[in-house]
């Protein structure tokens, strides 16, 4: 039986945050088969908070667990795009207008 | 002046010496992108330090140069003699403003200001007349991305956009900085057509510590800025991250190259070129194939994988000389860096420090020698008599970090004989030989003026116009040769020219003339000649502005006199002339000769002393001697300097010669050669005239080095006085 969990977060993925979000966020995957992130409290990431979901992402793959983002806050789901990396983590991206062709 | 000024200073120098030196060997090669790319560094480096230091008058004008030579090295204009002409203005210029910051004065002067609003309006000239560019005139910082760059015969990939690789350090979050914000910033630049994310060096989730950055981003981006523009982007982060830039339409195997540098997996990194579309697919397999294709059997080549270039070549993708030029440059960075790695920056003065300690060691060293040899404890003896001659090595090897090549003087006079050359409408060639000879860093300071002058001289009234060469048989391109080489303890410097030489009949004419030499006296060639050295001599029939404005030759002399060297001239009418400069390697050491009067013992710099006679008909109060014929004046040094105790049986005389006037010294006793290491006076003696420093001798005690200049002329001025006073027999003793 899979258990899934959701988990929403609301600090902001930032250099401020990450030493604490690091363990808090593996030990949420550790607990549960499927791990859905609610970003859509998110109101700003940098690139320590992207390495933490690439981790996050990573660590899954490698225990054949499923990570999936959801909700993206307009911070989240701009710097995903920005850095091309919607693809790596599968996950239904809203494209925002002013990226749009 | 804070260091940091101080140091952009001396490196600008540096960098300025550079950029002339390219600027004037690009006339000659106009083509040679390497050098086009060296010019262009030294002014971006420029531009950048002056920008650290906030010394924004030197920065604005800079830029407008380095924009030009941008326009240059990327094929929009050709070099043209009337742009090398700009660019070495503009250089002439950035020395003025460097003068301005090293003056430490807030702006540049009212008339270097305005020169320099001309230069960077003729400046702009240039950059707006290049029929390539039509854009308007801000637009003359950035560079047409799509410009037509010239290649080197095919292996280009089809992109017109530069290729920006980072890696970003560990620390840099922790530094506070957040690398998106660079690429965004570097997003301002222009269009990011193509971003990867690097994600690679992201450890396992044990080992990864949140705070550090692991990312990477290989970036395409289509820009109008410059290669400069996009480093800039990254300054903050530079000793951070690892950055690579591919300009647009680079070459194939810069690209591979590029993908074997960086850590990643060579094929995980080419896929990434080809997703972020830098190179297509097509393009890369060509690439890595041929580099992963099995050796053919190649004997000559050893087991060595072949080179990319040498997969290049043999795919008729690049030419052979192209690739040669690349590896030599290759080599010459490596020889550049090399070199600098193994020179340290030492202030002058701590080297004279140094220098003056080492003087102190070796009193010390030889009073604790003849200590010991007093003790007559063997033991003691020979320990001793091992330091003192470790204490001679190193007074040897502190003397030897004074020295320096001669060549970056020599260097400097490229300039002069192609500016000076042009003014006269002459060709004129400079030849330098010995640019390797070595001497004391203070002579070579001081020989630049007088070097100056006698190369002025070559070219001004050396060398022939070119139709008069012509119809002399030679050709029409005159040569000016500067030489240096050592010569038994000095270093002897020539400078020659391949001219007319010098009129020995117009010159001797002049000088019965000018009363330098009685009508009837016979001389010989070369003492003819050498009298364009005497005080107020000018040969040239037309006075120009370069020369022969009547301060010429003599002071020359006397300049290299105050070196205690000499100077000579040897010509041949017609066929040219040589002036020869010869110099004491260093102005720390002389070879002195040792006198005693009484218990103290002096030297003479032996260059100027002639003889040694004895003093006969010593009673006669007289201050002048019958040498062979000549009236000798001479001092007693026993009465000069106050020495008390009996004059010895026998006296003898030292006879010095200094700018052609002979006179003796009268001393006690001659005690043979000596090699002293001249160590200056305390400013308290500063007024005292005729001793010229002091040395210490090989038993501790001082000897004072006399001023033998300074004797002479004293005793001239005593005669005077003596004469005027009409009054033979008082002889005033010096106050001064």
């Amino acid at each position: 039986m899979t258990c899934s969990r959701l988990l929403a977060l609301t600090d902001d993925l930032t250099i401020y945050h990450a030493l604490e979000l690091k363990p808090f966020l593996l030990a949420a995957l550790a607990e549960a088969d499927e791990l859905e992130l609610d970003l859509s409290g998110v109101a700003a990431m940098d690139t320590a908070g992207l390495q933490l979901l690439i981790l996050l992402k990573a660590e899954a793959q490698a225990a054949g667990k499923a990570l999936r983002i959801s909700r993206h806050s307009p911070a989240v789901s701009e710097v995903i795009d920005f850095c091309n990396l919607g693809a790596k983590f599968g996950d239904p991206l809203i494209i925002p207008a002013h990226a749009a062709p | 002046m804070d260091e940091i000024t101080s140091v952009f200073i001396q490196e600008a120098q540096e960098q300025l010496a550079e950029l002339e030196a390219g600027l004037l060997q690009l006339e000659q090669e106009p083509d040679n992108p390497d050098l086009l790319n060296a010019i262009f560094r030294a002014a971006h480096t420029i531009k950048g330090g002056s920008g650290v230091i906030e010394c924004h008058f030197i920065e604005a004008f800079t830029h407008g140069v380095e924009n030009l030579l941008d326009a240059v090295r990327n094929g929009e204009m050709a070099v043209t003699p009337a742009l090398a002409s700009l660019l070495l203005a503009c250089r002439d210029h950035m020395g003025l403003l460097l003068e301005t910051l090293a003056a430490e004065q807030a702006e540049p002067d009212a008339a270097i200001l305005a020169a320099g609003r001309q230069l960077s309006e003729q400046l702009l000239d240039f950059l707006t007349d290049k029929p390539a560019d039509p854009g308007p005139v801000h637009a003359v910082t950035l560079r047409k991305a799509t410009g037509d760059v010239k290649t080197s015969g095919g292996g280009i990939v089809s992109t017109d956009c530069w290729y920006i690789s980072v890696r970003f350090g560990p620390n840099v979050l922790r530094g506070g900085m957040d690398p998106l914000s660079f690429i965004r910033f570097l997003a301002s630049l222009g269009e990011i057509l193509g971003i990867e994310t690097i994600t690679d060096a992201l450890p396992a989730a044990a080992e990864m510590d949140p705070e550090s950055c692991y990312l990477g981003f290989e970036i395409r981006l289509q820009t109008r800025a410059s290669k400069a523009d996009i480093e800039h982007v990254f300054d903050f982060v530079r000793d951070e991250c690892e950055l690579r830039i591919l300009p647009p339409n680079s070459k194939l195997s810069e690209y591979i190259r590029h993908i074997q540098e960086l850590p990643e997996d060579t094929m995980r990194l080419g896929e990434i070129l080809v997703r972020c579309g830098a190179l297509t697919q097509a393009e890369l397999d060509q690439g890595l194939q041929e580099q992963q294709r099995p050796e053919a059997p190649r004997p000559e080549l050893g087991n060595f994988p072949p080179h990319i270039g040498e997969i290049l070549v043999d795919q008729k993708v690049v030419h052979q000389e192209v690739v040669e030029a690349a590896v030599i440059r290759q080599a010459q960075v490596r020889d550049k860096k090399a070199k600098e790695a193994r020179l340290v920056r030492v202030q002058a003065d701590k080297l004279d420090q140094l220098i003056d300690l080492v003087g102190e060691l070796v009193i010390a060293g030889a009073s604790a020698n003849l200590l010991a040899r007093r003790s007559k404890q063997a033991d003691l003896i020979e320990t001793t008599s091992t330091l003192s001659r470790l204490v001679e090595d190193i007074r040897d090897s502190a003397l030897q970090l004074r020295m320096v090549q001669i060549g970056d003087t020599f260097n400097r006079f490229n300039r002069v004989v192609r500016d000076v050359a042009k003014e006269l409408g002459k060709e004129i060639e400079l030849v330098i030989s010995g640019a390797e000879t070595e001497l004391d860093k203070t002579v070579v300071e001081k020989i630049g003026d007088p070097l100056m002058h006698l190369v002025r001289n070559s070219l001004d009234h050396g060398i022939e116009a070119a139709a008069l060469r012509l119809e002399r048989g030679k050709p029409a391109l005159g040569r000016v040769s500067l030489n240096a080489f050592h010569d038994s303890g000095c270093i002897v410097i020539e400078v020659s020219d391949d001219g007319g030489g010098l009129p020995r009949e117009k010159i001797l004419a002049k000088a019965q003339e000018r009363g330098i030499v009685p009508p009837g006296q016979g001389l010989s060639d070369s003492e003819i000649v050498n009298l364009i050295f005497e005080p107020g001599f000018s040969t040239a029939d037309q006075v120009s502005n370069l020369s022969g404005r009547g301060v010429g030759m003599d002071v020359v002399r006397r300049n290299i006199q105050a070196l205690r060297g000499s100077v000579d001239v040897v010509s041949v009418e017609g066929q040219g002339t040589t002036f020869s400069i010869r110099l004491p390697l260093t102005l720390a050491i002389i070879d002195g000769f040792l006198v005693g009067v009484g218990k103290s013992a002096y030297v003479i710099p032996l260059d100027m002393v002639i003889e040694c006679i004895e003093l006969r008909d010593r009673n006669a109060q007289r201050d002048f001697l019958n040498l062979r014929g000549e009236v000798l004046p001479f001092v007693r040094l026993r009465e000069m300097f106050e020495i008390g105790g009996k004059r010895p049986a026998r006296e003898n005389v030292v006879v010095v010669q200094y700018a052609g006037q002979k006179a003796g010294i009268v001393v006690d006793q001659l005690m043979g050669e000596f090699q002293t290491v001249i160590k200056p006076l305390s400013s308290i003696f500063r007024h005292l005239r005729g001793i010229g420093g002091s040395t210490i001798l090989g038993s501790g005690e001082v000897a004072l080095i006399l001023d033998v200049q300074a004797l002479i002329q004293r005793n001239e001025k005593q005669e005077d006085q003596q004469l005027a006073s009409r009054n033979p027999g008082q002889r005033p003793i010096s106050q001064s």
